[in-house]
């Protein structure tokens, strides 16, 4: 066990990743000498080598579409992206190539690679540095999707997407980069796609994921002060959704609010909602809330703070769902 | 450039230092690092002392800018900036090749040709400051947004050069009527898909738009060799233009040579291609460390190229400026300089509530009824507030 921040514990994922299995490359602008605008993947061309740690030419389309030829080489590319705004040029490959091919050839072929996006906001950053597009990649099928909270699941689930036959988007919450917490070596990890309740409650549900985590965490222990008791679960898969974990917690508190970053309309709080409602829909007590980022392109840095949710939108909604 | 080169091995470190050697014979250059004026058999620089000095003036308060917007961003004034130190030659002699009706799409680098297009320092750093999102009017600038989404620019542009070729504003005898559009975009950007796409449909429309590549060597970490095997202005002959390598740090070059792929945008000739050859001496912004990927002889190495003191030592050395008038022009940087500072620190954002305004040009109810919602949810800390007290 150690304790390392989040970017620090993607990065041992990797480094084990690339240990692991010799066709692993990382592929990405910046990412060699200067490990990565975030330092992902500081010291690993040192250590891996130019031929697996690869500077690409500054083009998202190129990186994701050249990746698609090499994993059909039988390579296993896990490619960066440097922002969020910045996988759009990407997108065409992604949605049109990546998602499909297994669909194309009757389930012949795979092209097994990771994406990885640092999404969300939060950091005072320029436009097209904030955004969180997960929705667009959960919409498409194909697609698997997947975030990781801590450094823990950050260090177990980058091993698991490098491992999976299917492509990954591997979404990385980049406000939280720099937190810290326990990395557990020894163990058996938590399936891919599994939820996980990151704190038992009794009174509502909180379902997030991502840079949302930690916020809804400390929303409910303020909210225990306040003597509410509410459950947070860690969605950690976006596609699929670990249904079987949600309707465990929302069967026995019987209310839920989802929370994210993400603009409201169409977003994972929409999706859940509804598979919520077709599932335990005579159960509830309230209708399932949604607390997240407004249906507007992201704002100028100055007033993220009251785009993004915070903790007393979350307790503003936990108080309506209580008292609907 | 031609030694083999193992399968994606990276490039040398000294890449761009091995390539201004190599430069020198292939590109356009008419006043030397040392500040001698120098012939080129197609180009030259037809105006007097005084238009050069005006040149100088505007490059050094380019830099007062870019000096001002680093250290506002190291008081936390600013969350980011992009510098411009080394590329005041590139932007300035570019920009003063451009008439008010012609049109700039810029990438987010040229604050010094947003000085030029009278940009108010306010509106721009606002941006950067994260009080605004690009605060000013393309009609009235003749400058558009800027860009962060490497390359996207160059196809708006190409598409504004369309629409100013189907308004009959191209290759009229009087040249007044005429116009062209320049579209700035970097080393780096070159590899873009929508970079590549604008060099296409401009030659095959024969837009009157003309790219202006800025190699400074660098995108972020990666050398332009990353990018490209063979100098980048030779890539335009093989899209149907032309394209030139100029001394990107020699104003004078940079003005006449832009001029010239201008002036035959304007005729109607189609578009051209400009390399201008410089260097990004500073870091890429301010949250980047170029220790991490470059050598500080490289650095040193350009610093002997710097594009202000040639045309110091020039304007000196014939005396068309003095200690004096140089004296007088620090004195009128230091005035802009309390201008920059002062215009970023007095920036405040509009509250959020108004952007929900700023999504449709005919509002929905939907986004409104969220306006409202997000109004009445503050409100009620206010109300809360209020009865505490
Ligand atoms: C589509 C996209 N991908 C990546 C980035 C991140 N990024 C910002 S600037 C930059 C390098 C640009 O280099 P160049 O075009 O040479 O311009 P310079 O910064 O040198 O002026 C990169 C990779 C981006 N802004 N947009
Ligand atoms: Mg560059």
């Amino acid at each position: 066990m150690s304790t390392m921040t989040l970017a620090k514990a993607l990065n041992a994922g990797l480094r084990r990743a690339l240990d692991a299995n010799p066709k692993v490359l990382l592929y990405g602008e910046d990412i060699g000498k200067l490990g990565g605008v975030f330092r992902i993947t500081e010291g690993l061309q040192k250590d891996f080598g130019e031929d697996r740690v690869i500077d690409a030419p500054l083009a998202e389309s190129g990186i994701v579409g050249t990746s698609f030829g090499l994993a059909l080489r039988g390579y296993r590319p896990v490619v960066e992206i440097q922002f969020d705004g910045f996988v759009y040029p990407a997108f065409n490959q992604i949605v049109s190539q990546v998602a499909k091919f297994h669909n194309r050839t009757e389930g012949r072929h795979a092209v097994p690679m990771v994406i990885r996006i640092p999404y969300g906001g939060g950091i005072g950053a320029i436009e097209h540095h904030s955004e969180s597009p997960e929705a667009y990649f959960a919409h498409t099928a194909g697609l698997k999707v997947v975030t990781c909270s801590t450094p823990n699941d950050a260090y177990w689930m980058i091993q698991q997407a490098v491992a999976s036959e299917d492509p990954v988007i591997f979404l990385e919450p980049k406000r939280r980069y720099h937190d810290k917490g326990e990395v557990v070596h020894d163990t058996k990890p938590l399936p891919l796609h599994q939820a996980r309740v990151v704190r038992g409650g009794t009174d509502a549900t909180l379902i997030t994921y991502g840079p949302m985590v930690k916020m809804c965490a400390e929303a409910a222990a303020i909210a225990e002060d306040e003597g509410r008791s509410l459950e947070v679960v860690d969605l950690r898969s976006l596609s699929p959704i670990d249904m079987v974990t949600l309707t465990n917690s929302v069967r026995r508190t019987r209310r839920a609010i989802v929370v994210h970053e993400d603009v409201q309309t169409l977003g994972l709080g929409a999706e859940i909602a509804a598979r919520l409602s077709e599932d335990l829909f005579y159960l509830m007590e309230s209708p399932v809330l949604r607390v997240t980022g407004h249906d507007m392109p992201y704002p100028n840095s100055r007033v993220e703070n009251d785009f993004l949710p915070d903790v007393d939108r979350i307790l503003d909604a936990v108080d309506r769902s209580l008292a609907y | 450039m031609s030694q083999p080169v193992q399968p994606w091995s990276g490039p040398p470190v000294t890449a761009g230092l091995a390539d201004a050697v190599t430069a020198s014979d292939e590109m356009v250059q008419l006043l030397t690092p040392e500040g001698r004026r120098v012939q080129h058999p197609e180009f030259a620089f037809t105006g007097d002392d005084a238009e050069i000095a005006g040149y100088l003036r505007e490059m050094v308060l380019a830099r007062r800018y870019d000096q001002e917007g680093t250290s506002l961003q190291r008081q936390g004034e600013l969350g980011l900036w992009p510098p411009l130190l080394g590329q005041e030659a590139a932007q300035i002699g570019s920009g003063r090749a451009v008439r008010d009706t012609d049109m700039i799409f810029p990438t987010y680098r040229e604050h010094g040709v947003a000085m030029l297009r009278d940009v108010p320092v306010a509106n721009m750093l606002g941006l950067f400051r994260g009080t605004s999102m690009g605060d000013w009017d393309i009609e009235a600038t003749r400058f558009a947004q800027y860009q962060i989404i490497i390359g996207a620019q160059t196809l708006h542009a190409t598409g504004y050069a369309m629409g100013i070729q189907h308004d009959g504003a191209v290759g009229n005898p009087d040249p007044e009527r005429n116009a062209a559009v320049l579209a700035f975009h970097g080393d780096g950007a070159s590899s873009q898909g929508d970079v590549n796409e604008s060099y296409v449909f401009a030659a095959s429309f024969r837009a009157p738009v003309v790219f202006f590549c800025t190699n400074n060597q660098w995108a972020i970490s990666e050398p332009t060799i990353r990018q490209s095997r063979i100098p980048l202005y030779q890539r335009a002959w093989g899209y149907g233009f032309p394209g030139i390598r100029v001394d990107g740090n020699d104003v004078l070059a940079v003005k006449v040579v832009t001029d010239w792929a201008m002036e035959r945008a304007r005729e109607g000739q189609g578009p051209a291609f400009i390399e201008a050859f410089t260097y990004r001496m500073g870091a890429h912004t301010t949250s980047d460390d170029p220790s991490k990927y470059r050598l500080s002889e490289e650095t040193e190495a350009w610093r002997r190229k710097d594009p202000i003191e040639r045309v110091k030592t020039y304007l000196l050395g014939v005396g068309a400026i003095d200690e004096a008038w140089l004296a007088d022009l620090d004195a009128e940087a230091d005035e802009f300089g309390e201008h920059v500072r002062a215009a970023c620190k007095s920036l405040r954002s509009e509250p959020l509530a108004h952007r929900f305004d700023k999504v449709f040009r005919v509002p929905t109810a939907e986004v409104e009824d969220q306006r409202d919602a997000h109004i009445s949810y503050l409100a009620g800390f206010e109300a809360a507030e209020g009865s505490s007290r």
